[in-house]
């Protein structure tokens, strides 16, 4: 730069140094950008490394179906003289050991490691189902109340701000106030109370027993719901407010009600973001370990939770009765405990003793995971959109 | 024109604003402010901005009981003799038979059919065949119909602006109320929108009562039978639109009819 006072361009830069932090500002936030970028692409690109050939395979079908559709099991590395290594399952170990014969040299088991993760896809879908519905239920109405009816004023601060405390809770409080809250003396009807039972409340014809929900789906659904609540209130306010409070003028003074307006008027426009904010926290929940690792989770379980031995009915048994088992079996399913996604990559990460098949194990969960929840946002973005062109401002 | 019709004096006012005083919080903007206004005329709410036009139009309907901290300290707003602000008012009645176009049309992201049925299904009116036909008398009313009537299931904010408020107008009057407010209901439109809105209102005085906030002072010679005159919350002067642009009584409202008063 020119710092001679002769230089006649009176546009010409001076030497005060501004345009060199401005270049030294420039360049400190690009390379902070790309700081981020790489680590990112950094993290995709290792999980796809890994995992993707776990999942997806060279010829047809081209997918691991049996990573899919298999629940997870104890794997069978047994090794020949040659040292080459056959994968099994324990059924598949003693006819492979018999076949080599003196061929066999040793065998290994891996835990977990071997099957497929059905188990933890199931779990995590049901658990994200119960925690959505619960947190979206909740939050929508309290966001709906605290935007639409309460008074402004200190206690609606005080709210607002205990929820944002609530966001800043470390999860494994979540885990414990649910394995006190929900596990152990939740509310449910009873015959004859537990003997654990904190209250009990005679009904006649039934008692409600404050004996808890034991560890199930439901249990840790209800716990995750309050992780994610915050950003769904959240965000469902922001949505809420970002509706024109014309559009709730105008319906009042067409003599709507209020709830009326909300209904007609103020959801319908609020909907597209609550939506989408409702779908981040899906991810949000399938993702946590912590909440659900003393309230639903187990590290290992050889049954999907709608496999139970129930009697057969009698053969002459009524059609309300058929229909009273189906509901109970449908029901029962949230009284099961389940694997789920996040528990079991810790579990395999974690709890068993590393090496080739056991990370293989990991990745694949974890690439799985992945797919889903991304596959989640896009779903998010694209449901926005439909309906962003459908109620348009 | 509304002007060279003598206003007949004997007839009993419908809206009667008796002593109001109204405030936001502790911020009080309407002082004793008494108002009448005649079934049948129109009614002009000029004045700078800021001095309570608005507030007062709202307090007609009680939209304004949306606000937080708006209340009224004290006096009255009767219609028909009846004081709107009396414990066993229906605000949802109220709104229905006292309709309100606002600065900023704003009809809903919805069907223009919808929009013009609003009012009633919100009223729980289902039958097909009813809303069809309130939606055609209301916009024909409101001069809309032909350029809307093959495309009633389009979206309504795809409507000029012009049409966006007069469907804002038809969707106000399918519930056939008695009293229509308009807070600067041409603000936002361009001269040509702005006289199909003014002659419109000019075939619908006598079947509504009209209350409507200008900036313009052309529009209230043009419209209105009576215009009153607010300043700082209070009202100087009302009286014949003539009058007031003519031979005004007061200085102040001399001063702003004639641009010297910010
Ligand atoms: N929602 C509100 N909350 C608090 N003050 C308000 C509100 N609306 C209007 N005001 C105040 O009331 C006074 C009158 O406003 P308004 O009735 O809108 O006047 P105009 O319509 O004549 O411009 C102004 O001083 C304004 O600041
Ligand atoms: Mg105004």
């Amino acid at each position: 730069m020119n710092s001679t006072p002769t230089n006649d361009n009176p546009f010409a830069g001076d030497s005060s140094g501004i345009q060199q932090r401005e270049t030294a500002a420039r360049w400190g936030l690009r390379v902070g950008s790309y700081i981020v970028v790489l680590i990112t692409v950094a993290i995709m690109l290792h999980i796809f490394v890994k995992g993707a050939p776990v999942v997806f395979r060279s010829q047809w079908p081209f997918v691991n179906t049996q990573f899919l559709t298999e629940l997870p099991a104890t794997l069978h590395v047994i090794e020949d003289q040659q040292g080459n290594h056959i994968e099994t399952d324990v059924n598949g170990a003693d006819a492979v050991k018999k076949k080599l014969g003196d061929h066999f040299r040793a065998e290994k088991t891996i835990s977990y490691s071997g099957g497929g993760i059905l188990g933890p896809i199931v779990g995590t879908a049901l658990l994200v189902i119960v925690s959505v519905g619960v947190a979206l239920f909740l939050g929508v109405a309290c966001a709906i109340y605290l935007s639409e009816y309460a008074k402004h004023g200190k206690f609606l601060e005080m709210v607002r701000l205990a929820i944002l405390n609530l966001a800043g809770v470390p999860s494994v409080v979540f885990g414990l106030f649910g394995l006190g809250a929900f596990v152990l003396t939740a509310p449910r009807f009873v015959g004859v109370p537990a003997e654990r039972s904190v209250f009990a409340i005679p009904l006649g014809f039934t008692t409600i027993s404050f004996e808890g929900w034991d560890t199930c789906v439901l249990s840790g659904g209800f716990t995750l719901a309050f992780v994610i609540l915050p950003v769904i209130i959240t965000a469902s306010e922001q949505c809420l407010q970002a509706v024109p409070q014309g559009f709730r003028e105008t319906s009042m003074a067409l003599g709507a009600t209020r709830w009326q307006t909300i209904r007609y008027s103020v959801l319908p426009f609020a909907t597209p973001g609550i939506l989408t904010s409702s779908i981040l926290g899906i991810a949000r929940a399938a993702g946590e370990t912590a909440p659900i690792m003393f309230t639903a989770a187990l590290a290992f379980k050889d049954k999907l939770p709608w496999q139970k031995d129930l009697p057969p009915l009698p053969a002459d048994a009524s059609i309300f009765a058929h229909w009273e088992q189906s509901v109970s079996r449908f029901l029962g399913i949230f009284t099961e405990s389940v694997q789920a996604l996040p528990y079991h990559i810790y579990t395999l990460a974690a709890k068993i003793p590393q090496n080739e098949y056991a990370e293989r194990a990991q990745y694949g969960s974890v690439f799985v995971f992945l797919v889903l929840v991304a596959s989640l946002a896009a779903s998010s973005v694209l449901l926005r959109k439909r309906l962003r062109a459908k109620y348009r401002w | 024109m509304a002007a060279d019709t003598p206003a007949p004096t004997d007839t009993e006012p419908l809206i009667q604003v008796e002593k109001f005083n109204y405030a936001y919080g502790d911020n009080q903007v309407l002082f004793d402010v008494d108002l009448n206004m005649r079934s049948e005329d129109v009614t002009a709410l000029i004045g700078p901005s800021g001095c309570g036009k608005s507030t007062l139009l709202r307090s007609i309907n009680r939209i304004n009981d949306l606000v937080e901290t708006a209340r009224v300290v004290s006096g009255k707003i009767k219609i028909d003799g009846i004081d709107l602000y009396a414990p066993d008012v229906d605000v949802i009645n109220l709104r229905r038979n006292v309709g309100m176009v606002f600065q900023k049309y704003n009809p809903f992201p919805r069907s223009i059919f919808e929009n013009a049925v609003y009012g009633l299904r919100v009223a729980g009116i289902k039958d097909r065949h009813d809303l069809e036909e309130a939606a055609e008398r209301s916009l024909r009313s409101a001069a809309l119909w032909d350029e809307v009537k093959d495309r009633l299931h389009e979206v309504a904010t795809g409507l000029s602006g012009g049409q966006q408020q007069r469907l804002c107008i038809a969707r106000a009057i399918a519930l056939q109320p008695r009293i229509l407010l308009m807070d600067e209901p041409c603000a936002a439109l361009d001269p040509i929108a702005t006289a199909r809105i003014e002659e419109l209102i000019h075939q619908l005085r006598g079947q509504y009562t009209f209350v409507i906030v200008t900036h313009n002072m052309e529009q209230a010679k043009r419209i209105a039978d009576r215009t009153a005159f607010f300043y700082k919350g209070r009202l100087i002067e009302e009286d014949d639109t003539m009058n007031i642009f003519h031979h005004p009584r007061e200085q102040q409202t001399e001063a702003y009819i004639t641009g010297r008063l910010a």
